[in-house]
Order: structure tokens, then C-alpha cells, then sequence
């Protein structure tokens, strides 16, 4: 068992053994961040660079911390306060940040495809932490380890990805994911969210919530963003949680011992109420616990796929 | 079943005798069981551990607890393979501060394991002392650790193959020695594979 690839780009071409080793290598991370001393040898004089040109509190800060706990060498790169505000290039900066001696890049993108234009330009191992509209792999997987650690199981559970399909990347990278482990997959959101072909998926596509969550097991929410509705997208914030926002009402046609889920940030009382996001169906704090070890996971894994000289 | 060739070194009853007797030497050096914990390095020094364990509570009647570790996350040449060892997991359920921990593994070779093993273990804590008991002691040490308690110790030689077989994992019980002379020019295949696990018992 294995990965095939020395790069995670995202979940459409992983595999389901490839996502159960994952998982079952975070299974066993999981057990080191309750240690009294968190921390493993493992991936000492690896050094790893966070590349994020987006911001991002969860995902940075669970890398870092996965890499740390692994003993590599971190460097962060915030877009902010790097010469990319005086107009150099992705290529260029990385270029340059390797010159140091790189062997991992993870990395978050506004453009879709950016993780695939660095393994073309440089030789570490590619972790992509968000690119685009396209793909956040690691946030689905620790969705997936999250659901599976629940239940057991990913075959057979009804899933429910409510919000922005058409933007969100952790709504395209779940819905691989999920598709490949067996789960059954609906997508929920307003129509002007939906991207043009959305049956491509291959999923149960609803416009009402009410008709999504009917008989589901897993609700899992995602954040609408404000620049949206400023698009035009949908009429007003007010509209959109009298829809589409996940009520203590709407709890009661779920399956018995339901999951609620949200990848942060949460925007209470809009997509989800604080009542639900606090209740105890939530994991929503457990998902940012898990991260941590679905990172561990596959920084391990793909620390030992060097560069084919 | 595939065969095992070569030559048998214990067999159900040996294992069985080995087992007991190290226990009888792990509770009279350490004036019985109170201050015990055992720790067996995945997958066979687990079994082993366990065995040990339910051995010193049918002499005491003392339950001795029993921690899982696996020790790849604490391997010296995780950067020199292409792919990662598995991962399993290490369940260590209990303190390991002030206790006189017992660690298990089913074949001592380089010592390496071991020596990933004792950097395991104080990450959880202090313990009075690490006390060290493997089934087959097979030499060729590449780092300064001795066992304290020692199944059988046999003469091998670098290449040659020692597999311990326990049923709870295998359908069979012993411990086989496979010469090198016997195989076909072994060489480049067997040396990356060797210091992965303590003389290639765990393929």
C-alpha cells in the first residue's frame, strides 16, 4: 500500500486505497497529539514551506503545527509581507525560497491549478491547501476521517455539502472523495451557486434544503461568502438563511445520530445558527482536531517520495 | 500456509518455557509486579508482551499494564526508503513516570529498533528504568544495547533470516533460522531490508 503520486493535488484522481492509507496513517497520528509530548522524530532536517497567498487561520496554523510535531524545519510565507507585492512572480518566488534548500511546499492559491504549476517548476513535494474554485484536499480528508471515525464507515452514509457549490473547493474535493469511499452524496445550494454542467458530479443536486436533508446522515456546512451576494448571486444575506440556513428545525429530518459539520469560518446565524454549530452533533471542533493528523498523515507519507533523479 | 524452510530453534513448547521463565526473572528482579508496565514494539513484541503480562498475573495475580508501540515514526532511515512503513498504532494507556517499564520485542539484531524504541517511550514520560526482554537474541549489534532478559541467544550469521511465528497473528508457532548458504545469493535484496525490522522477522 501506497500512494501513487509524490504530490497531493487533490482527491479526483486519488483512489479509495489511497485515501483508506491515509486515513488509516492519520488513525494513528491521532494518537500523538494526546501525547504529553506531541512530538515525533520523524521528518527531522525536512524542511517544509507554507506557501499561502490567501489567508487562512485553520489550515496554516494546522500545517505548521502538523509539521513541527513531525520535528521538520518551517518556513512561512505570507503574501502580505513578501515581494510578491512588488510584482514578483509565483514561479520567481518559489524559485527563489527553494534556492534555501526545500523539500515540501504547501501551498494556497487564488488561481486554480497553481500546486500543478509548481511540480511542473520545481522538484519538492506539492501539497496543495487550496487553489481556486478547483481543489482542498486535506479538508476533505479530514472531513471523511472525521465522518469515518464517527461511524465507522464512509459506505452507505448519506452526505449533505450545503452552500456556494460553485465556489467552494472543499465542496468539489469532498465530493471526489466521498464518491471514491462509497458515501451517497447530495449538494445543496441556490441555483446562481451551482456551476453550469453541475450533473457532472455525478451527485443528487437540491435547491431546497429541507429536500436535501431528508433522510441524511452527515450535514456538512460550508461558509457563504459576503463578496458574493455583492456579485449579484443571490438577493440579501436575510434571503439566503431564511433557505438555506441549518436550523435546530430542519435537525429533526435528519437520520438518527447525525453529524452537523462546518470547515470554518462560520458565519453564525447565516448558513448555520449557533445553536446547531454548539450542539452536541457538532464536531465541528473535532474537524479542526483531526486536521492536524490527516496533515501528519500525508506530509509522512509523501516525505518519502523524493524527487526521481 | 506457505513453507517455511529451514531450520526449527523453539517450538510451541520452547516459546511457551522462554515465556515463562523471563517472566520469573522480570518479578524477582524487580521484588514482584507493583512498579511494572509492559511494553511490546508492534507487530510480534506486542504478542509477546501480552503473553508476558498474562504470565506474571498467574504467578502474582498482579494485572501488569500492557502498552503497543510501533516504532517507525522513531526509525533512523525513514529518508532512505521510497516509501513510507506503515503506520500503526501506539497505544500507551497509562503513565509511564517512576514505573520500571518492561520492553518486549521478538528478535534483538542491530539494536536499532530498540534504540527508536527508548526514544519512544521517554517521549511519554520518566520511567524508573527501561528493562529490555526479546525472545531471540541473534547478535550482530550495530548500537550499545544489551537485553536483560533473553529467550535464546543464537549464533547467526549477518544474512541469515531468523522468523518468529506466533499464533496470534500466524497460523503457526516457532522460531525458524534460515541460512544465508541455503538461499540464492541474497546480497543487495536482503541488506536495504535489514535494518528495517530486527533481522527481516516481520515481512
Amino acid at each position: 500500500m501506497k500512494l501513487r503520486s509524490r504530490h497531493l493535488l487533490g482527491l479526483e484522481e486519488t483512489t479509495a486505497s489511497e485515501i483508506k492509507l491515509i486515513l488509516d496513517t492519520a488513525e494513528s497520528f491521532r494518537e500523538i497529539i494526546e501525547r504529553p509530548i506531541k512530538k515525533v522524530p520523524t521528518l527531522r532536517g525536512v524542511t517544509v514551506l507554507n506557501l499561502f497567498y490567501e489567508p487562512s487561520t485553520r489550515t496554516r496554523i494546522s500545517f505548521e503545527l502538523a509539521e513541527k510535531r513531525l520535528s521538520a524545519d518551517t518556513i512561512n510565507f505570507s503574501r502580505a509581507l513578501s515581494s510578491v507585492t512588488k510584482g514578483e512572480s509565483l514561479k520567481d518566488t518559489v524559485k527563489n525560497i527553494e534556492a534555501l534548500k526545500i523539500n515540501m511546499i504547501v501551498v494556497r492559491h487564488a488561481s486554480t491549478g497553481a500546486p500543478y504549476f509548481l511540480t511542473q517548476c520545481t522538484g519538492s513535494n506539492i501539497i496543495n491547501a487550496g487553489d481556486g474554485r478547483h481543489e482542498h484536499p486535506t479538508q476533505a480528508l479530514l472531513d471523511m476521517f472525521t465522518i469515518r471515525r464517527k461511524y465507522g464507515r464512509l459506505e452507505g452514509l448519506r452526505v449533505v455539502l450545503v452552500g456556494d457549490v460553485k465556489h467552494s473547493r472543499v465542496i468539489r474535493s469532498n465530493i471526489w472523495g466521498l464518491k471514491t469511499m462509497g458515501a451517497s452524496v447530495a449538494i445543496c445550494g441556490p441555483s446562481t451557486l451551482l456551476p453550469y454542467e453541475v450533473e457532472e458530479f455525478g451527485v443528487d443536486v437540491y435547491t431546497h434544503l429541507d429536500e436535501a436533508m431528508d433522510g441524511a446522515d452527515v450535514v456538512n456546512v460550508m461558509r457563504i461568502q459576503l463578496e458574493r451576494q455583492q456579485a449579484g448571486l443571490f438577493p440579501s444575506m436575510r434571503e439566503y438563511t431564511r433557505l438555506f440556513c441549518v436550523t435546530k428545525e430542519r435537525l429533526k429530518l435528519l437520520n438518527k445520530n447525525y453529524t452537523i459539520m462546518h470547515p470554518g469560518p462560520m458565519n453564525r446565524g447565516v448558513e448555520i445558527t449557533s445553536e446547531v454549530a454548539d450542539s452536541s452533533s457538532s464536531v465541528i471542533l473535532e474537524q479542526v482536531t483531526n486536521g492536524q493528523a490527516v496533515r501528519m498523515a500525508v506530509l509522512y507519507l509523501l516525505s518519502g517520495k523524493q524527487r526521481e533523479e | 500456509m506457505p513453507r517455511i524452510k529451514g531450520e526449527i530453534l523453539l517450538d510451541e513448547k520452547k516459546i511457551s518455557r522462554a515465556v515463562t521463565r523471563i517472566s520469573h526473572e522480570i518479578l524477582e528482579r524487580n521484588s514482584g509486579a507493583e512498579t511494572l508496565v509492559v511494553i511490546g514494539i508492534l507487530k510480534r513484541g506486542a504478542d509477546l508482551a501480552k503473553r508476558v503480562a498474562g504470565k506474571i498475573a498467574q504467578i502474582e495475580g498482579v494485572e501488569v499494564p500492557v502498552g503497543l508501540l510501533d516504532i517507525n515514526l522513531y526509525r533512523d532511515d525513514v529518508h532512505s526508503k521510497l516509501d513510507q512503513p506503515i503506520i500503526a498504532r501506539t497505544e500507551i494507556l497509562f503513565d509511564v513516570v517512576d514505573r520500571n517499564v518492561i520492553l518486549v520485542d521478538d528478535v534483538l539484531f542491530t539494536g536499532r529498533t530498540i534504540r527508536a524504541a527508548l526514544d519512544a517511550i521517554i517521549d511519554f514520560g520518566r520511567p524508573r528504568s527501561i528493562q529490555l526482554a526479546v525472545l531471540i537474541d541473534r547478535g550482530h549489534r550495530e548500537y550499545p544495547i544489551r537485553p536483560d532478559y533473553v529467550g535464546k541467544n543464537i549464533p547467526t550469521s549477518k544474512d541469515d533470516r531468523v522468523l518468529v511465528r506466533l499464533t496470534e497473528r500466524d497460523d503457526t508457532e516457532m522460531v525458524v533460522i534460515e541460512k544465508s548458504g541455503l538461499k540464492k545469493k541474497a546480497g543487495a535484496r536482503r541488506s536495504s531490508a535489514k535494518t528495517r525490522s530486527e533481522g527481516g522477522t516481520k515481512k
